[in-house]
């Protein structure tokens, strides 16, 4: 989430509480999603961007809104917004921390992804035992934003989150 | 330049990245192996997920009241205006790729270019789209490496997949009239610009893959006009089954 972002204070702490519904530990105010939400009377006005244009879950993002603005007594107005378009740094760092308790690597810096996604050098820490001995399976993971990786120490295999910007 | 040169100049943009999408996500469930398939779904997903945007723009612009719906699904053979490389069939693997890189390097620097347009939503649209094909491009090219350097089969493959789709590249550079009138106005981009970067950019990746250069007489064109293989009926028919069907059905 950038500091450009305006979000009305009594509106923050409803949208805190509606979850990614792919990563359900990530609310959307971590995952960046939201760009703008202000009260006109009872009428809340949201705007949400995609993480990936085809992203399924946006409709789903779009109606767990309405219902939860409509359960605290608001009328509500979604709009998707393309521009500007997302990137992983609008992430806040306490999405990057749930992601990683979660299981999935945290994206990196664009520097480090690329060597990363070019298996040029191995720099994705692994989220369950940190070794950087980690090697890229597949560039498309479970969805369009993450990749598949395995850690050759635990050979556990796992998502990395990657790095849009 | 009138809505309507616009939008006939989006359906030539969109209606590739449609007819593609539709195309690859055919594989999905079929792909070779797990981490293929699901890597093709998500390239599908991606380019249905651009397609929507230009469609909803279509309609917006439409002088009739009409949905993205309609634009992908109640549209005729002769009113799509994709280029027919995206139309050829998933014959095997190597088609699947090389068709692939055929189309995202082109995509690349269309929306590269795309992004400096003077139209607010050609610049949102293409600012995000470029990045989702930009892995697009990075995923073709690699499998186009492995296969093309791979093994004795792989190699024989994927030269023949080369062969017969290098003739369908050239479509990929023709302006029509509204191409030109919206190019000209600063909104679109003149696609012929982006031809000699194209050739530079493959071959020299082909040949990184010791993939010999195909030389041909003449190439294949008619997509943009509205003029398709025979593939492309059965893609529509696939796609537009249930709308034909119980016309006007909602999700």
């Amino acid at each position: 989430m950038t500091k450009d972002v305006h979000i009305d204070t009594e509106l923050f702490s409803i949208l805190k509480s509606v979850p990614d519904p792919e990563i359900p530990v990530l609310s959307i105010i971590d995952l960046g999603v939201v760009r703008s939400a202000y009260l006109e009377g009872k009428n809340a006005f949201v705007e949400i961007t995609p993480t990936y244009s085809g992203c399924p879950a946006m409709d789903v993002i779009g109606d767990d809104i309405k219902t939860e603005l409509k359960k605290n007594g608001y009328i509500p107005n979604v709009k998707l917004i393309l521009s500007p378009a997302w990137t992983t740094d609008w992430m806040t760092d306490e999405g990057k921390q749930a992601l990683k308790d979660y299981g999935i690597a945290p994206p990196m810096d664009a520097t480090s992804d690329k060597e990363a996604l070019l298996g040029n050098k191995r720099v994705i820490p692994c989220p369950q035992c940190e070794s950087k001995n980690t090697r890229l399976v597949s560039q498309f993971g479970s969805t369009a934003c993450k990749a598949m990786f395995k850690c050759e120490d635990c050979e556990e295999t796992f998502d990395y989150f990657k790095c849009l910007i | 330049m009138t809505n309507e040169n616009l939008i006939h100049y989006i359906h030539g943009i969109a209606d590739n990245s449609m007819i593609l999408g539709q195309r690859i996500s055919e594989l999905c469930g079929h792909g070779p192996n797990l981490e293929t398939d699901i890597a093709l779904t998500n390239i599908a997903l991606d380019l249905i997920g651009q397609t929507r945007s230009y469609y909803q723009y279509v309609a917006e612009l439409s002088p009739k009241d009409i949905t993205e719906d309609d634009v992908a699904f109640l549209r005729k053979e002769r009113e799509y205006k994709n280029v027919l490389l995206v139309e050829q069939p998933n014959t095997d693997f190597a088609y699947v790729i090389v068709r692939q890189y055929f189309f995202d390097v082109f995509h690349y620097l269309l929306l590269k270019e795309l992004e400096k347009s003077k139209n607010v939503n050609f610049q949102a649209i293409a600012k995000k789209s470029l990045k989702e094909v930009s892995y697009h491009k990075r995923f073709s090219g690699d499998w186009l490496k492995r296969l093309g350097d791979g093994t004795e089969e792989s190699k024989q493959k994927t030269q023949q997949a080369v062969n017969d789709l290098w003739v369908f590249t050239d479509e990929l550079f023709h302006m029509t009239k509204d191409d030109q009138v919206v190019a000209d106005a600063g909104f679109g981009v003149d696609n012929s610009t982006l031809k000699s970067e194209y050739y530079t950019m493959v071959k020299s990746l082909l040949e990184e893959c010791k993939l010999l250069i195909p030389e041909v007489e003449y190439f294949q064109k008619g997509g943009k006009k509205g003029i398709h293989s025979e593939h492309m009926g059965y893609i529509l028919s696939d796609m537009q089954f249930m709308q034909r069907t119980y016309p006007d059905m909602k999700w």
